[in-house]
């Protein structure tokens, strides 16, 4: 007890340098806290998407369409549940600033498939029953101030034109990882008005997504998706939904692995920080120490005061910006709502956080200590200053 | 009378330690400053570059980039006629219709697969983009199934070298010639002919169209005649504003991610150095009273502390400027946002960083110092010459 007592006595005896250090320590440990939240967001879709949906696209790349008629021979596989035929709309509201994702799906089997996004019935029966309506996220329809029954326009990039939807839902995510920033509207209102503008687009479809059986068939539902249409004008790649937002993560891996290497930095930044506090208050008190060793203190003493005080002020500066780190959250999630739809603080960032304080304290601690425990008495006491 | 700058540099050389962890922690800010700034440089710079502003882009109305755009042929032949198109040697109009598609290709190494730009060309392509050259291999026969690669491609992506086959659309093409880009965002393309492409892709509509001006003034007749022509709907852009559009969302994400973690960086920065000045003033009370009684003033005092965390801070510059340095040697791939396409560009300093960064230390110095160095200047010369 006695010892606790002493070590925090000598954490807070230097009062303005200790205030700083656990100033720095807390944005650090923010910082830190930040950045692993931001590479984690840019997982969020992985981390949605499920082991028993299949996305079948177009082989050569997203940008090239498939006939719609494929639903109907992919639905025959064997261990196939249903297909929703999507499209990638990319359209623009107002002004290319305000992105969100909206795509054009078939609304009965998708959200079938799509049993996170929760839907009242009420809302649900009028989607589905209004070709021209849409559905949109909660989050989406917050910031926007949308209202059941608004007139939305968008204006589309690879669908030429100004598009009309009538909002006839809001769905919510099951969960804090589902993403509640998406548009949903019919897939046949985009074919039936391709059909009259552009017909050599019509009957055609970005995305196939299937829903299987069972998890454990995927692979084989897959190849005998992407058989059927070996050697067609348009050959397809079926891959789990996860594998495919996998491929699109690993496109942006050179910004990942950016951040995380920044994000470790940071801690390396407030090792150097810490260990100078740290040294320079062994060196003041490298007279008491010789006294505590003339007292007869071993070396090990000293060394689990130096550690303790070292300790002490990583985990208030680790404390603090835990706390802080949740508010500082919440507003970044708004302002950067249009990058990152999902923003969630995990438990393994918490954990890492603790971890990352308590190495910087431990590191920050061995240097002086390795010099005050060597220290001779003689020595200690005859150091001024 | 100023008290010299030696004292300050013995100061810092006494409590080594101290102010080599200093040192290190602001050298690791500067150089995430500057590695920040050199990559939203770089970035721009690959696509500056890649537009030449006398030339324009056609793409259909909102479509925002080429791969989502589509120009019927008849729409073509419209645009072709105008009379703002240069004249090539041979008396040719500068006017090319392209077609740009993404394509799926395996890296090299990782075997991971990303999107890769190929583009579609006519024969006055070339003519109209000066600063791309053959640098290997010829250029691909028109009408066959031949292609090239930029360099950036070739070097990253299997199948992209000279003499290999590259299979898309049921058919094989061969790599006959790589092409030297510069910096510019072609370096990350697959050019092939036009027809040939549009025939393997079933896809029978240009994805833009490309012209040199005759006169660089007369862009804004083309505009306004082209946009507000009824049989057309398109978009006229010179091509330095549409590749520099095509880059706004990532080089804005650069800018918040970079100037946020660079504030958050440099208040631990900051911090450090104040704990090392606070205490390099509290070990020398003592010093700084007999100073002030052999008749320094206030004023060296403050200068000669100021000038110990300047002195910290330029090191620090130094040193981290020295290590970003060493990042121009590396090239950064990645999918930008907005076009879905792989872009390759890579750390590029310049002297605006040079010394923005150099700012920048001296700065955290400042801040850093400036409130011990007035604690030491304000002290009692009686109380101060006690104190030891």
């Amino acid at each position: 007890m006695f010892i606790i007592k002493l070590i925090f006595k000598n954490a807070f005896r230097h009062k303005l340098r200790t205030f700083l250090t656990i100033l720095g320590m807390t944005i650090a440990i923010l910082a830190f806290g930040l950045l692993r939240t931001v590479v984690d967001a840019w997982y969020a879709g992985v981390a949605a998407s499920s082991a028993s949906r299949l996305v079948t696209r177009n082989a050569i790349s997203l940008v090239f369409s498939l006939p719609i008629s494929y639903k109907e021979k992919i639905r025959q596989v064997e261990g196939v549940k249903l297909v929703s035929a999507g499209s990638w709309f990319g359209g623009i509201y107002i002004d290319e600033k305000n992105f969100f994702a909206n795509f054009a799906v078939e609304p009965k089997p998708y959200l079938e498939l799509y049993p996170e996004l929760r839907l009242s019935p009420e809302h649900y029966q009028a989607f589905v029953r209004d070709r021209k309506s849409a559905i949109a996220g909660k989050k989406l329809i917050d910031k926007y101030g949308w209202k059941i029954g608004d007139i939305i326009t968008l204006k589309g990039t690879i669908f030429p034109g100004n598009w009309d939807f009538v909002l006839r839902g809001v769905y919510k995510g099951r969960d804090k990882g589902t993403d509640e920033t998406m548009f949903l509207f019919h897939w046949d209102y985009l074919n039936e008005t391709m059909k009259k503008t552009v017909p050599r687009r019509a009957d055609q479809t970005g995305f196939f997504m299937t829903g299987i059986r069972h998890p454990e068939l995927a692979s084989e539902v897959s190849v005998a998706i992407d058989k059927l249409f070996k050697n067609s004008l348009a050959e397809t790649l079926t891959e789990t939904e996860k594998a495919f937002q996998l491929g699109f993560i690993s496109m942006t891996e050179a910004i990942i692995t950016a951040i995380q290497l920044v994000s470790f930095v940071i801690i390396i930044i407030i090792m150097a920080v810490v260990a100078n506090t740290m040294a320079m208050t062994t060196r003041e008190r490298m007279g008491e120490y010789a006294v505590l060793k003339s007292m007869g203190f071993g070396g090990r003493h000293i060394a689990g005061l130096i550690f303790g005080e070292s300790l002490v002020i990583t985990s208030i500066g680790c404390a603090l910006g835990i706390i802080a780190v949740f508010p500082v959250a919440d507003i970044f999630s708004t302002a950067l709502s249009t990058y990152f739809p999902i923003f969630n603080i995990t438990k393994v960032t918490i954990y890492m956080d603790i971890g990352a304080s308590i190495v910087v304290g431990v590191v920050a601690a061995s240097f002086p200590t390795y010099r005050s425990v060597r220290i001779r008495i003689a020595d200690g006491l005859r150091r001024i200053g | 009378m100023a008290i010299p700058l030696y004292y300050s540099f013995r100061n810092l050389w006494t409590r080594r330690l101290t102010t080599a962890l200093t040192i290190a922690g602001m050298a690791l800010v500067v150089f995430v400053f500057a590695a920040i700034l050199m990559l939203a440089e770089g970035l721009q710079k690959t696509l500056v570059e890649t537009g030449s502003y006398d030339n324009v882009v056609i793409i259909r109305k909102a479509s925002k980039s080429e791969v989502q755009s589509g120009i019927e042929r008849g729409h073509a032949s419209i645009i072709e006629v105008q009379p703002e198109t240069a004249l090539g040697p041979d008396s040719r109009r500068l006017i090319a219709k392209e077609i740009v598609v993404l394509i799926n290709l395996p890296k090299r190494g990782s075997d991971k697969p990303s999107h890769v730009v190929i583009r579609g060309i006519s024969e006055v392509s070339m003519k109209i983009r000066p600063q791309i050259k053959i640098a290997e291999g010829r250029f691909p026969k028109p009408g066959s199934s031949e292609i090239m690669a930029g360099q950036s491609v070739a070097k990253r992506f299997k199948g992209g070298g000279l003499g290999e086959i590259l299979r898309f659309g049921m058919r094989d093409w061969t790599v006959v010639g790589i092409f030297d880009a510069g910096n510019t965002g072609f370096s990350s393309e697959i050019w092939g002919d036009a027809e040939q492409l549009m025939q393997a892709f079933r896809r029978p509509v240009y994805s833009s169209v490309i012209l040199k001006l005759r006169d660089s003034l007369e862009f804004d007749n083309l505009k306004q005649r082209l946009e507000s022509d009824p049989r057309l709907t398109v978009d006229v852009l010179r091509e330095t504003k549409y590749y520099e559009e095509q880059s706004e969302m990532m080089a804005k994400f650069l800018r918040i991610l970079g100037l946020s973690l660079t504030i958050i960086f440099s208040l631990g920065a900051v911090i450090g150095a104040m704990i090392t000045m606070y205490a390099a003033v509290a070990n020398r009370v003592g010093e700084i009273g007999t100073l002030r009684a052999l008749g320094f003033q206030r004023r060296s005092i403050l200068t000669a502390f100021l000038a110990e965390s300047l002195l910290l801070g330029f090191i620090g510059g130094c040193a981290g400027l020295f290590f970003a340095s060493f990042l121009q040697l590396f090239t950064v791939s990645t999918m930008n946002f907005q076009t879905f396409s792989e872009l390759a560009f890579s750390f590029s300093l310049t002297f605006e960083i040079l010394y923005q960064s150099m700012a920048f230390g001296l700065i955290m110095g400042f801040v850093g110092g400036v409130l011990p160095a007035f604690r030491a200047s304000r002290m009692n010369i009686v109380e101060a010459l006690r104190a030891s």
